[in-house]
């Protein structure tokens, strides 16, 4: 079992998708979600995720698809 | 003596001790570092912080490590040069340029990591490492080789020959990702979880990040304690903005600026806003990666990453970590944020060579061009006191001015130069 600390971003109609429902419910992750802001038309989500690994893996393979972004958290890195 | 209590959550202010975290255990927030700002207003003074060294650890008691024993290659204290040509040219009477460009390892870089590295040694780490887009990698292998500790530099393979060899010269292990900068991120977020290393700009973050309020304390010395009426700066992630911001309410707010009144910090050090810093905060960023200054000018409270595409490569990060705190800067500040158009960067850097003598990088052609547009627009005033931030070297970036180099070919006789010499005139 692992976790991982994940950003998802939606932009426009993706906003309205219940992307995270489906990580929840498609693969073996538990998704925790500990900050938010969701607007009209954008919107992010800071989460935990925890399962196997190759399961997180997988999921976030999938929202991915969705063109959900996908950034790190402990990557919320500054440089240049 | 280093005057720190600890770290605190920039989103919901859960306090942590001063150890190698970055982000909050409950809601994944940033972590900023917290000043016992009572005791350093007890010590610290204009007359302290001059007789100091001729460095960035002249400000120690506003850093989160004491100068005791930094490793320090001497970042900081660069010039701020009154431009006459350049404020001719831009028809501005009082304007100056902060040429960080000149810092050891050639980029304003050098002043965080200086920070981050004197933390990392304090903290027992062997090896520095960090993601970067080009400048952080050659300001990283620099101090590691100083502090005599190994060097990790993840860097997207695409960068100008200029960083690659100016990081690889001082032997660190230089990783190459066949990606974005984005992606090097995302590699480096995962190593980080998985190696003892210090990443300056991840586990170090909250310390490596106060370095760029020097950038703000600099420049109100050196313009005899006082603050400008504008500053024109060039962010990628916004942490540097943000920063400069901090330092100079910290002046305002413990009395070292001409005339003005300390103040209390409030409860909330990291938003403390003295009203006597009216300075006007401008943002500039290339139009090919703008996500910050897109986001202000629609309006947004919030940032839409972007994929960049542009020749400010320092500039180039996607998803900006402190966007958000960078959008409450301008809006405190009543400042602006433009995106510049991508072939107007090598203008802007042309320009500042000719009227300055000064050569910047890609990201330097950014401000100036930013700076350009503001003079044009009236949003600045002839008279009112400016500086313009210059925060890396040409010499990094010469793929991008290649077409410069024009010379009159002439054999070695002095009819051949007579020749040429009146061609060239009739051009
Ligand atoms: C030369 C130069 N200027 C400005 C910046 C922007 O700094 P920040 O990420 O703090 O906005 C960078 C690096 O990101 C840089 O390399
Ligand atoms: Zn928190």
């Amino acid at each position: 079992m692992g976790k991982q600390r994940v950003k998802f971003t939606f932009i426009g109609d993706l906003v309205k998708e219940p992307v995270i429902y489906k990580l929840g419910r498609d693969f073996k992750i538990v998704t925790n979600i500990r900050r938010a802001d969701v607007q009209e038309d954008m919107g992010w989500v800071v989460l935990e995720l925890e399962g196997e690994d190759d399961e997180i893996r997988r999921g976030l393979q999938w929202v991915g698809t969705t063109g959900v972004r996908i950034d790190p958290v402990s990557g919320d890195v500054i440089d240049g | 003596m280093a005057f720190v209590n600890g770290l605190v959550c920039r989103e919901c202010g859960r306090e942590y001790p001063a150890e190698p975290l970055n982000v909050c255990d409950f809601c994944f927030g940033p972590l900023e570092v917290v000043y016992d700002y009572a005791t350093i207003s007890e010590v610290i003074s204009r007359d302290r912080i001059s007789k100091g060294p001729i460095s960035i650890w002249r400000y120690e008691d506003l850093l989160p490590s004491n100068g005791d024993d930094p490793v320090d290659i001497m970042a900081g204290y660069t010039p701020l040069i009154k431009a006459r040509g350049l404020g001719k040219r831009l028809g501005l009477n009082n304007l100056y340029i902060k040429n960080d460009s000149v810092n050891p390892s050639f980029s304003f870089k050098d002043r965080v990591v200086s920070v981050a590295a004197t933390k990392a040694v304090e903290f027992g780490f062997e090896t520095l490492a960090c993601a970067s887009t080009g400048n952080l990698a050659c300001s990283v292998a620099a101090h590691a080789a100083r502090a005599e500790v190994n060097a990790v530099v993840f860097i997207p393979s695409d960068l100008e020959r200029g960083k690659i060899i100016g990081a690889a010269i001082y032997n660190p292990t230089l990783v190459s990702v066949k990606g974005t900068y984005d992606e090097v991120n995302r590699l480096c977020s995962e190593i980080a979880d998985n190696y003892p290393w210090a990443f300056v700009n991840i586990n170090m973050r909250p310390y490596y990040a106060e370095g760029s309020k020097t950038l703000g304390y600099e420049v109100a010395e050196q313009l005899g304690w006082r603050l400008p009426d504008h500053v024109v700066i060039p962010s990628a992630s916004g942490a540097m903005f943000t920063k400069i911001w901090k330092g100079f309410n910290e002046f305002a707010c413990l009395g070292l600026l001409e005339g003005v009144e300390p103040m209390s910090f409030g409860a909330d050090q990291n938003t403390a806003h003295h009203p006597a810093v009216t300075t006007r905060m401008h943002m500039t960023q290339a139009a090919g990666c703008s996500p910050i200054a897109t986001a202000w000018n629609s309006g947004q409270t919030q940032i839409q990453p972007v994929r960049p595409d542009s020749i400010a490569k320092s500039l180039a990060i996607g998803n900006p970590a402190d966007g958000i705190y960078a959008l409450r800067v301008i809006n405190n500040s009543n400042g602006s944020a433009y995106a510049v158009p991508e072939e107007d960067i090598v203008d802007g850097i042309k320009l500042l060579a000719e009227t300055e003598g000064i050569f910047t990088e890609t990201a330097g052609g950014v401000v100036m061009s930013g700076l350009k547009n503001l003079a044009d627009s009236g949003a600045i005033k002839p008279d009112e006191l400016t500086v313009v931030y210059i925060t890396g070297n040409g010499l990094k970036t010469q793929e991008a001015v290649e077409g410069v180099v024009d010379p009159l070919m002439v054999k070695p006789t002095m009819t051949s130069f007579e020749e040429e010499l009146s061609l060239r005139e009739r051009r």
